[in-house]
Order: structure tokens, then sequence, then C-alpha cells
């Protein structure tokens, strides 16, 4: 054996990068989330359009259905988010390595992220095609999709990793996650609101409810890089 | 097939500490205790083990072998007592050492879906290792426990013995100072013994902690031997040549002596 380095301390980039990777290539070779999402949300999509027996939304009713509908798809990709490596020795793996632990934060935080836009792109057009009369509300309803995602992508990973070692974790993660997202839910189906009402879309308060996203975002995401480390501790 | 040592160059480092962390006690214990709950799974194990050292830790099934390794790999917190490893007061200084321990556990700590090539490779960014020298030494590594030709199949689809070659290249991949070594064997047949024993046998300089059932095979290759009993009480500590293999076995299965 060598004379050892000093203390060996991988680049975070190096770290966030490795995971994502291994996360992604794992999912494209499994797809044990990204198509239970889609199958959930398109089915959610049918039921709502049946059961209101309704062949156009606007306004509040078709950002609540939206909504309602990927809060609940982004749900099942929570649930699975650290579960390989819960069983699988990831999780030792990752504390063991010289690696500066919210590189898992990120990097966890992105591949949800990256699920999320990846269901928007396949739901949003069938939720269009469903609902609504034009699609002249889909360029700026992308941005405040991007926020919301951003946020629950940040909340939800924080929640996945403390529910993950709970045997209850399918429970768990909802029940503690639906309350802290109740303000990201206002603000984004605010901001839906006006975008999505009959005849084409209004900007009434666009501005602002963007702002709450953004900051909602912000707010988690340092709290989720303050904490995180500590959830990692036996 | 020599496996050619890591050098500083080898590892894409953020920072490095002009501190020289070459220490000549690699594990210091005093009155280490660690519970779970109300459960005590170790009761005040004291040790010194120098480096370059191979230490053997016997005992039955629950004295606390696995829990030390994991108090040692920086996985478990002590609850009491004063722990040092590689000169690292555990557990405020636990970054200092992480990435110069290889833990081999009960579990692989690979991925199922992911190759055994993949596995390592995502070790080795962890780890930091450039990439050039991570294929070189992965190619090394799976040449050396002969599984060169398995080893872009799944984990999933490979035998327990399989795993078992690949977790042992995970454990050696960076080049650690300190092994920790819970059950090495186990699921290996006799040429994987052998593979196994060239990665992480003794004479490489590296300071090792063995927990093993089997101390006629383990205790040749050791210096020191702790022997713990129920509720991680430590039995005995001394040079493992003073143990009695009598004593030894006796203290792996159980029976008070």
């Amino acid at each position: 054996m060598s004379a050892p380095p000093a203390f060996r301390v991988t680049p975070s980039s190096l770290a966030f990068r490795a995971i994502l990777g291994k996360d992604l290539r794992t999912e494209l070779r499994t797809l044990q989330s990204l198509p239970a999402m889609a199958l959930f949300a398109v089915t959610t999509f049918v039921i709502f359009r049946f059961g209101l027996d309704r062949t156009a939304l606007s306004g509040s009713l078709a950002a609540g259905v939206l909504w309602a509908t990927l809060l609940f798809a982004a749900i099942l990709g929570i649930n699975r988010l650290f579960v390989a490596e819960r069983e699988e020795g990831g999780f030792d793996a990752i504390r063991l390595a010289p690696i500066d632990r919210t590189a898992l934060f990120a990097a966890k935080a992105a591949v949800l992220l990256a699920y999320l836009v990846v269901l928007e792109l396949i739901v949003v057009p069938v939720f269009a095609v469903f609902f609504l009369d034009s699609v002249a509300a889909l360029p700026p309803l992308a941005a405040v999709l991007l926020l919301a995602d951003l946020g629950i992508a940040a909340t939800g990973t924080l929640i996945s990793s403390m529910a993950v070692n709970s045997r209850a974790r399918d429970l768990l993660a909802p029940l503690v996650l639906l309350p802290l997202v109740v303000p990201l839910m206002i603000a984004a189906t605010g901001a839906s609101e006006p975008l999505l009402e009959l005849g084409g879309p209004a900007y009434e308060r666009f501005g602002t409810w963007l702002a709450v996203l953004g900051l909602y975002d912000l707010i988690f995401l340092l709290v989720g890089y303050a904490v995180f480390d500590f959830l990692l501790e036996d | 097939m020599s496996i050619e040592p890591l050098t500083e160059h080898s590892f894409q480092l953020e920072t490095v500490s002009s501190e020289n962390p070459g220490v000549s006690t690699a594990i210091e214990l005093r009155g280490l205790r660690r519970e779970f709950g109300e459960r005590a799974a170790l009761d005040g194990v004291d040790l010194t083990l120098g480096a370059g050292e191979t230490l053997v830790a016997l005992g039955p099934n629950g004295a606390g072998k696995t829990t030390l390794l994991r108090v040692l790999a920086t996985l478990l917190r002590p609850s009491g007592g004063e722990v040092s490893v590689l000169g690292a007061r555990l557990p405020g200084e636990a970054w200092k050492v992480r990435g110069r321990i290889g833990l081999l556990g009960h579990e692989p700590l690979l991925y199922r879906d992911l190759s055994g090539r993949e596995n390592l490779r995502f070790h080795a960014r962890l780890h930091g290792l450039g990439e050039k020298k991570a294929e070189d030494r992965i190619a090394a590594l799976l040449a050396a426990v002969g599984m060169e030709r398995r080893a872009d199949e799944r984990v999933a689809e490979l035998s327990a013995g399989m795993r078992q070659r690949l977790a042992i290249c995970r454990c050696v991949l960076h080049d650690p100072e300190l092994l920790l070594l819970d059950e090495p064997d186990s699921n290996l047949d006799a040429a994987g013994r052998e593979a196994a024993h060239g990665l992480i046998g003794p004479g490489q300089g590296r300071t090792r902690v063995v927990v093993t059932h089997d101390p006629e095979r383990a205790l040749p290759d050791a210096d020191r031997a702790l022997l713990l009993t129920h509720g991680g009480r430590p039995l005995r500590e001394c040079p493992a040549a003073e143990l009695d293999p009598a004593e030894a076995r006796t203290a792996t299965v159980g029976v008070s002596t």
C-alpha cells in the first residue's frame, strides 16, 4: 500500500454527477418510477373527465385538477426515491465515502426534478387535450410548473430521506409531505388559475405567485442543505 | 496478478491537509459503549491496535462484533467511551477518516440493477478516483478476483459468491489504510478465498480488523485477538499468539469459559 494522501475529500460536483448518473441509469433500465407516475396521472385525468362530465375546464377547477393530479403522481416517485439506498446499502456506501453528504440531497432532488419534468412533458399535453380549448396557456404554465417542481423536489427529497427508514414509509411520506406543500399548492394554483381561464390566459398577480413559488423553493432548498447531513446520521 | 497501489495523484482531491495523518496507533478504544435503546451491544471495550496490525474479533452471535465494525467505520456513533481511528477522534472527526476505510460487511453495498463494473465505477467516483486510474484499477481488481467475464452482468443475476468477490473489489478500490472485514470468506469457494487473501489478506501494510467465526483460519494471520461475549462485554484482549485455540473456539460458540 502506498503512503496515503492526506484527508480525502471528493469534489461535490463529482459526487453529485455520480449519484445522479447512477439513479437515472437505474431508472432507464428498470422503469420503476416514471411509467407508474405517468400512468397514474393519465388515468386520473380520464377519471376527472368522465367524473365531472365536462369536455372543458377553466380557472380554479382546471388548476385544481392539474395540480392535485401532478402532486399525487409525484408522491409515487417520492416514495421510491431512496429505496435502493435503503435496501441495497447505498446509504452506507455514501456515508463511507469522503463526500459532502449534501451532494446526495442535491443529486436526489435533481433526479426527482427530472422525473417531474418528464412526467409533465407526457401528461400536460394529455391534460390540454382533455380539458383545454386552447394551448395558449401552456408556455406561461411551463414557468409555474418548473418552479413548483423545484419546490416538490426539495421538500419531497427531504421527507423521503426521513420516511425511508420507517416500515410505514409509503404512508409516512404523503402524511408528512402534504401539509408541507400546502403553501406551494396555493401558489401554484394561484398562478395557474388565470392562465387556464376560458378565452385565453390572463396574468392577474402572476408575478406575485411566481415570487411566492421561488421563495418556497429557496426556503426548502436551504432547509435541505442545512439538515440533510444530520438525517443521515444513525 | 499484482494490484498497483494508488498514489495521491490518483484522486481528484478537493482539499488536502498539510497535516500528516500517518499514525503509529491505528485504533484506540477506551471504554467503548454502544447501546440500542436500553440494550447494550458493546459494553466497555478497550483496545489498542498498531498501524499495519491485524485484529481478530471473536464471539458468539449478538456479541457486538458487527456493531464494533460499524462504530470503527463511522457508521454508528458510540454511546460512550473514547474512540480513535487513524488518529481521528470519533464521532467528531469522522470526516477525517472517511475514504481511508474499506468495509466489507454482511451486505455487499452493490446496486442490484447495475452491473459489477458500473457499481465499481460509481464507488470510484464517490472516492474521487480519476477516470483513467479508476478504469485501470477496476480492470485489475476484477481480474484478481476472476470476475472479468461476468463484470458486465447485473449484480442481481450473480451468485452470492460472485457478489462477495465484487464486494471485495469495492472494499479495496480506493486503497484504504484500514480494512474492516465481517466474515470476509462467506459465500466464497476455495478459489475465491485465495483471491480474497491476495487483496484483503495480511502483508500489504494495511491495518485490519477481522470478524470471524473461524478462529483456526484467522488467528495465524492475526497480531491481536479480542474475545467478546453476549451484550458486547469483552472477555479478553491479547496477542493472538497467546490465545489458546480451544478458548477461541469456545468464544465463538458462546459457551462461557
